[in-house]
């Protein structure tokens, strides 16, 4: 039971990333670009959870928390430079 | 001495857990590191945060986190069937203005994520003189109704928590 | 019929997957479907929180079930994307606002003084 319960997460986030992808090829703002990323790296976050569970093992969880930090810092970072046109004041 | 030692004694805390859940594994030693590590970690930072937050009832926090967390559940179904089901013409999106009675910054930090979070409503910006907040609308016939509930629901617990 | 403690814990792991697989599934979908930014921004910002969150719990419950101790620091990962979303989507809505929508359309303030990003904080502390 729990494959067919893993299959079909595996599904579910792959195609929001196809979807996050088509969003940020499509634009048109940069602010939907930025937004369709940051929706990306929580997509790619379950899909490291998810394979985690898969192969019972719990090594994943780093690189899931890391990409997490990375993730919302670059979004932040992103937003920045569009706002002020500069990182670090 | 107390107070040099611990300048923040809810950091310090926060310390102690987030690092046994890094390590996700209780033992003396790691407890121990945790507790050092909460020594110094604020006694670094302490220069960076002059004032300490003050929770007038700590207690009531829970109560605040329990409402919320029921809310996001509720808010996510809400906006699930909205993505899904309504057509694109007849979602009706409005921007509200909330004026704000909390005047700590960390109240009204919290207040915006709170909103963010719950029921087809998101923070956009906060006024010059952080008199008021801008909320994005999911949808809604009724803007009136949504500010006085985030008024209601969240402003006035979060009033009794801070001030 | 005998309800064992492992069967109950594999409900409640492929229950939650297919919870957080289908938040997510939404979340991703309303970034595709809806019509403008600050509509788009609603979506992810909930659904895929929530989503996470559903996967997060099922993998505590199956290596909380499998593992010889429980496993908890699933939750550091859920705590942090809590925390962080609603300033990720605050931040986007600044950055669309200050390109795409002018004053004028937004409601006005209660206070004296205008939105944020198109003014600066009052000079005088008296106002703040």
């Amino acid at each position: 039971m729990i494959e067919y319960a893993l299959w079909f997460a595996f599904a579910a986030f792959g195609i929001g990333l196809v979807f996050t992808l088509w969003r940020v090829v499509r634009g048109p703002h940069s602010a939907d670009r930025i937004l369709a990323l940051d929706t990306m790296v929580i997509n790619a976050i379950g899909l490291l959870v998810v394979y985690g569970i898969s192969i019972d093992r719990q090594v994943y969880f780093e690189a899931a928390m890391l990409i997490a930090m990375v993730g919302f810092v670059s979004t932040v970072a992103y937003c920045r430079f569009i706002l002020r046109g500069d990182i670090i004041e | 001495m107390i107070k040099r030692l611990f300048p923040h004694p809810l950091l310090s805390l926060m310390l102690v857990l987030i690092w046994l859940l890094l390590v996700n594994k209780i033992t003396t030693g790691n407890l121990l590191l945790g507790v050092l590590l909460s020594f110094i970690v604020p006694a670094v930072t302490e220069p960076y945060w002059p004032n300490r937050a003050r929770l007038k009832k700590p207690l009531l926090g829970f109560e605040y986190v329990a409402v919320v967390l029921w809310d996001i559940i509720v808010a996510n179904v809400q906006v699930a069937l909205i993505v899904l089901f309504k057509p694109q013409d007849k979602i009706n999106s409005q921007w509200v203005t909330v004026p704000l009675d909390l005047t700590s910054p960390e109240a009204i930090t919290v207040l915006a994520g709170t909103i963010t979070l719950t029921p087809g409503t998101v923070t956009a910006m906060l006024s010059a003189d952080a008199g008021c907040l801008l909320v994005h609308c999911l949808h809604t016939d009724d803007p009136e109704a949504v500010r006085d509930e985030i008024k209601h629901r969240y402003e006035r617990r979060l009033k009794e928590l801070f001030q | 019929m005998d309800w064992d403690i492992e069967l109950i814990g594999e409900i409640l792991v492929s229950a939650f997957l297919v919870i957080g697989g289908l938040f997510a599934l939404v979340g991703s979908f309303g970034l595709v479907r809806l019509r403008d930014c600050m509509q788009r921004l609603h979506a992810p910002t909930k659904a895929t929180t929530l989503g996470i969150g559903g996967v997060l719990i099922a993998s505590m419950i199956h290596f909380g079930m499998s593992g010889e101790q429980i496993s908890f620091h699933e939750l550091l990962i859920t705590v942090f994307l809590f925390l962080t979303a609603p300033l990720t989507a605050n931040f986007i809505a600044k950055a669309y606002l200050v390109y795409r929508v002018e004053e004028s359309d937004l409601p006005p303030t209660t206070g004296k003084y205008g939105w944020a990003i198109y003014h600066d904080p009052p000079k005088d502390p008296a106002d703040l």
